[in-house]
């Protein structure tokens, strides 16, 4: 196929994320729709700004939270969105290898964070018997911090899925906007936490 | 404020205007005929922009007919390519600039009227009455703030006077509405407490609907503003509180029927004081204007409603059949006895008909 | 494989052909088929609502039975027709319009049509289990939360299904619009009905995202037993409002403005002139969608903001006159001096200007936030956003589809039918609405199953019914119209208009599935007719002729929706019993799996060749 030769030139250009029409498309498109999903994560701070003193009893912000826990959480993705920088830097070299194992430690740091989140919340539940249900303020909690959850697990699925999936290929111009916006898409999810460490857990503890 | 605008409606487009209007709807019900303060004020406002508008679709009407007849393309004009204006920079400005002025014409009695009607500056003041409104599906509760005394479906406030209603709901959001005196406000559940307040300026009784959709008995939900004199009004605060509850009817059928009520209705209903159960509260349910606020006060209708009120109002909360027909029949002569006032009986009960 | 070859392989090959294509304009067949669909559907639920109301007292249909048909008009007429309607147009006509070759995400294109039929499908099903959604189109809490039975949840999966779906759409046309502009097509060469998909596409970003966390949030609260609005555990139902009026608003203009550039080039051709203010026009839609953004509270007056917040929205909302009269001067000033052709496509544009500019103006009175107190939730607003909808959407989707209908289907709409359609469906329009402004200040309020006998309402609301029959009239010589020109109707040429300015009239009718054989070169704005005026025949190519890349059709856009459509009855019957969290976890299974397909297999997509190019060319297919 005439293909192999346009995705897989000699050398890479500097940008082999935008270097296709395929790339610069999907590169614009993703922009947009990070457009989008912050205002769906507006939308959700906007409800729980409204709700966080609707905690119907003992279960506030300020009993609830312990900020190490979650200043290490912070950390964690704050370093894994470093390494990913660091995976992206070595996309534009052309060096495979590297880019898959900084990845692959981009990965590893998100599990753990995804982890201690299951632990906070499994403590929240079983030590205070605080969930989803029992108060406005749980449900708006939950489901805030939940979102962007889900969107760590998402998107540590997907980059796992690409990693795998191009073990054995290596780096071309077909793939390199699909690991270059699953790493667009991992910096959003940190700048999100950094808007919850601050306006759920920061804010909730001092204000 | 409604001083200089008052002066407008001496302006002949006004007064023309205002004749044609007013011959919309019936007296008492369309927000077209004030007969309160609110809702004077916003027919003004209302003119304001209609005259406004007027205007302007006049022009763009001009245009646009002298546009389709001067300009069509005529028989054997076929190829002929009319020249390719860009546009016109004065033209632009021109329609920027004007619009912006008529709207700011607009915009300063906009947000006068919306502060005026939103002023709270005298209640609790001593004297100025305060009534607190609940919206329930799909009856209306009327609790007088401080008097110990409470209504529903009927609200009595005394005219020219200013009179307070602090808005809630006890389930979905409902929406408070009387056309002929002031506009309406929702009514919502929680801690959105909403106030607005009612002028009437001749006594009469006004026709309220529920302007928000609450379930299927919506449109049924309907409730009247018995306005009279402050007089009258003091005179039927007194009679209200002095309604007996236990008081024995005359007839033995409606005592009863009182007894039946004690058994079967108490649980929800309550006759006199004030507090609001699940149900209506029922004094001086002989004087009320209407059935579950919507159907003719017979002793027929009543019977029915007791029997059967889902078919009446599909949705509502209150049992079906809890008593039997005949049972249904002694509670209501009981019902229409609680006759506790006389206080708004010479008042026309509804215009509608005479139209 | 191009539509001919499709057709002769017979009816299962056509159907799997419009399961996987990923044409985007078989697409906009895919589109215009549903929403019309829908679009009759809405119709129907608005005759039923009308002969309820045609006398006093009366009771035709059930208080319960009407709620749901309110909700479903509006529903179904907003975002299962007007939607799909429009986003079939620019599926048609936008790439077109751009020298575009395709859209920039074929296969997402795909995947948002889709996703808005499953969603629609699912809304629907709801009448065969057990009752529609009945808490309105606006569906507030908590009358939708503590609604009984599954109507409610039906609304809230089916619009979070087909709102992905137009979620998806908006972010394509924008990579559209800024990426696959032919050479020398520059913004401000754009036709106005590009620049107002491009303008719709960004209000679609940013305001449906805002609808999806309040169904979340709905559904959250109905099946897992969350409490954003549940007063009892410190809910707060006002949150549902402003979530749905910030998506809300936008979604009025999402709706008009697409139409807005559509009634431009109309106005345009028919006149035989260049659009008049151009720059402005593109200005003033650009400022309506950033306004559309600042206003959504004006539809919470009553709600018990406050004096300040009310103020501030009405002025905010007086504003956004100001462009629209723009708007309609430069319109006016586009026929002045031209040589106005009076087709039925412009009858419909010609018709659409005093309506609208009714609803415009009723429009400005609504946002006089005290006189809004009288307004808000009566017939007076029913007429003001009928005629907004009516008289800009649909005259609007009549008059494009008019226009636009030998280029989607080869074959220009029988003119005479089209007339006949008009006169019934403009005169029962004004006789339905204009009456409705008039009901309300006279004390009736919207969504009433009945209205009392001796309130003055008889004649307005008899006349409002009689006008909907005219209207359904109308709409049914149009049908006639479509089966009559498939049948009969003479192929189009590329330009049947004869006065065609843009680039769709520079191809065949309808284009090959590579739309363009050689890229244009666009040398300013009405690009074909620059090069008529040059005395030349066609368009001058930007490169030479050779291999076109175009993309694979798939089924895994087909796969993914119905995924999620098994998925959402899971959701929405877990609640009664765990067994059906299989449905949940079977669908989403169905969808993430597809996925991960799409992720992991290449797509490269593949190659026409030069040689069948030249064949076609010869052939007279391309152009």
């Amino acid at each position: 196929m005439s293909h192999d030769d346009v995705l897989n030139p000699k050398s890479m250009p500097h940008d082999p994320e935008k270097a296709t029409l395929e790339g610069k498309n999907k590169f614009l498109g993703f922009w947009f729709f990070l457009g989008g999903e912050t205002v769906l994560f507006a939308s959700l701070f906007g409800t729980y700004l409204a709700l966080n003193g609707s905690t119907q009893g003992e279960n506030t912000p300020e009993n609830l939270f312990g900020l190490e826990l979650v200043f290490i959480m912070t950390m964690l993705l704050l370093t894994s969105s470093l390494t990913s920088v660091y995976a992206m830097y070595h996309m534009k070299n052309n060096d495979f290898r590297k880019m898959q194992t900084w990845l692959g430690i981009t990965v590893l740091l998100g599990v753990c964070f995804l982890g201690f989140e299951i632990y906070e919340f499994y403590h929240y539940i079983h030590e205070y018997g605080f969930t989803f249900r029992s108060s406005a303020f749980g449900s708006a909690f939950y489901t805030l911090v939940g979102f962007h959850g889900g969107h760590v697990l998402f998107g540590l699925s997907w980059i796992v899925a690409l990693m795998i999936r191009n073990q054995k290929r290596g780096l071309n111009l077909y793939n390199a906007p699909k690991f270059y916006i699953a790493s667009l898409y991992w910096h959003f999810i940190d700048v999100v936490w950094v808007f919850i460490f601050t306006v759920v857990y920061l804010m909730g503890k001092v204000g | 404020m409604r001083g200089w605008m008052g002066k407008f409606r001496s302006l002949f487009l006004f007064g023309a205007l205002a004749m044609i209007l007013s011959g919309c709807g019936v007296d008492n019900l369309s927000a077209l005929k004030p007969k309160g303060y609110g809702a004077e004020l916003l027919l003004d406002l209302m003119m304001i922009s209609i005259a406004i508008m007027i205007f302007v679709f006049v022009i763009v009407m001009a245009i646009y007919a002298f546009v389709l007849v001067r300009y069509r393309e005529k028989k054997g004009q076929e190829d002929v390519i009319p020249k390719q204006t860009e546009g016109n920079k004065s033209l632009e400005v021109i329609w920027t600039v004007i619009p912006i002025i008529l709207l700011l014409v607009l915009a300063v009695p906009t947000v006068q009227a919306t502060f005026d009607l939103a002023d709270q500056s005298t209640q609790g003041d001593e004297g100025v009455l305060t009534v607190e409104v609940t919206g329930n599906q799909y009856w209306w509760h009327f609790n007088y703030e401080g008097e110990e005394l409470a209504t529903s479906q009927d609200l009595y406030i005394p005219t020219n006077e200013r009179v307070y209603l602090n808005m809630k709901s006890s389930d979905v959001i409902h929406s408070f509405w009387v056309p002929t005196l002031a506009g309406k406000m929702d009514t919502n559940p929680g801690e959105n407490m909403n106030t607005m307040y009612l002028e009437a300026y001749e006594e009469g009784v006004y026709w309220g609907h529920c302007a928000e959709l609450c379930g299927p008995s919506h449109s049924l939900m309907d409730f009247r503003v018995i306005a009279v004199s402050p007089e009258e009004f003091d005179q039927w605060k007194e009679d209200m509180r002095n309604v007996d509850p236990e008081a024995q009817p005359e007839t033995t059928s409606a005592q009863e029927g009182q007894e039946l009520f004690n058994n079967n209705c108490m649980s929800c209903h309550a006759i006199g004081g004030a507090s609001m159960g699940v149900g209506p509260n029922l004094t001086n349910y002989a004087n009320r204007e209407k059935i579950a606020g919507v159907f003719e006060p017979t002793k027929e209708n009543l019977v029915d409603w007791i029997v059967h009120p889902d078919e009446m109002k599909p949705g509502n909360q209150m049992p079906a059949n809890l008593v039997t027909e005949e049972e249904a029949d002694k509670i209501a002569d009981y019902l229409l006895e609680l006759d506790h006032s006389e206080v708004g009986k010479d008042l026309p009960t509804q215009a509608p008909d005479e139209e | 494989m191009s539509t001919a070859v499709a057709q002769k392989r017979g009816l299962g090959a056509a159907i799997w052909d419009y399961l996987t294509t990923v044409d985007h304009k078989k697409i906009a067949h895919l589109y215009l088929v549903s929403g019309g669909l829908f679009f009759l559907i809405g119709g129907l639920e608005a005759m039923i609502i009308r002969i309820q109301l045609m006398k006093p007292d009366n009771d035709f249909i059930s208080a319960g039975l009407y709620n749901e048909m309110i909700t479903m008009h509006g529903t179904t007429m907003i975002f299962l027709a007007a939607m799909p309607l429009i986003f079939a147009l620019m599926n048609a006509v936008v790439p077109l319009q751009i020298g575009a070759r395709d859209v920039a995400f074929p296969f997402l294109n795909s995947l948002g049509f889709w996703l808005f039929l499953f969603g629609g499908i699912m809304l629907n099903v709801s009448w065969f289990t057990g009752g529609a959604p009945d808490a309105g189109w606006t569906n507030y809490a908590p009358l939708s939360t503590t609604s009984p039975g599954h109507g409610v949840d039906y609304y809230v999966m089916g619009l979070q299904i087909s709102g992905a779906g137009t979620l998806i759409g908006g972010i394509n046309f924008l990579v559209t619009i800024v990426n696959m502009r032919a050479p020398g097509m520059t913004y401000m060469r754009m036709p106005l009905f590009t620049w107002s998909t491009f303008v719709t596409s960004t209000l679609i970003l940013f305001a449906f995202p805002a609808l999806t966390v309040g169904l979340f949030l709905m559904m959250f609260d109905r099946m897992f037993g969350s409490a954003f609005f549940d007063v009892a555990l410190g809910g707060n139902v006002i949150i549902w409002e402003h979530l749905f009026w910030i998506f809300g608003h936008p979604e009025v203009y999402i709706l008009i403005l697409p139409l807005f550039g559509a009634f431009s080039d109309i106005f345009s051709n028919f006149s035989k002139k260049r659009l008049f203010g151009y720059s402005a026009m593109v200005f003033a839609t650009v400022l309506i969608g950033f306004l559309g953004f600042m206003v959504w509270a004006h539809h919470m007056f009553t709600v018990g903001m406050g004096p300040i917040a009310n103020s501030i929205f009405a002025v905010a909302t007086m504003a956004i006159a100001v462009p629209t009269g723009i708007k309609i001067f430069n319109w006016l000033f586009t026929m002045w001096g031209g040589q106005i052709r009076m087709t039925a496509a412009m009858l419909w544009s010609i018709a659409f200007i005093p309506s609208f500019t009714i609803g415009g103006m009723t429009g400005v009175m609504l946002a006089a936030a005290a006189a809004d107190f009288q307004y808000h939730d009566t017939y007076f607003v029913v007429g003001h956003f009928h005629y907004v909808i009516v008289g800009g959407v649909v005259f609007g989707l009549f008059a494009a589809l008019h226009y636009w209908w030998p280029k989607m289907f080869g074959k220009v709409l029988n003119e005479k039918l089209g007339k006949w359609a008009f006169w019934p469906f403009f005169i029962g329009f004004h006789l339905t609405f204009f009456i409705q402004h008039f009901l309300g200040l006279m004390g009736m309020p919207r969504r009433y199953w009945v209205f009392l006998e001796g309130q003055g309402l008889e004649t307005g609301n008899l006349i409002s019914t009689i006008g909907a029959f005219f209207m359904a009239i109308g709409t049914v010589i149009f049908l006639i119209n479509v089966v009559y020109t498939s049948v009969k109707g003479e192929k189009a040429a590329a330009d049947p208009w004869g006065v065609g300015r843009t680039l769709e009239w520079a191809i065949p009718s309808p284009p090959p599935h590579y739309n363009f054989v050689q890229t244009p070169l666009v040398r300013g704005l009405d690009p074909l007719w620059v090069e008529k005026m040059d005395g030349k025949e066609g368009m001058t190519p930007a490169e030479p002729l050779g291999d076109i890349h175009m993309p694979n059709a798939s089924i895994l856009p087909f796969m993914m929706s119905l995924g999620l459509f098994i998925a959402g009855f899971g959701f929405i019957y877990q609640v009664d019993n765990s067994a059906w969290l299989i449905a949940v976890f079977v669908g989403m299974g169905i969808t993430l799996g597809s996925m991960l397909t799409r992720s992991l297999k290449d797509d490269l997509g593949h190659h026409i060749h030069k040689e069948e190019l030249e064949a076609d060319i010869k052939k007279g297919v391309a152009k």
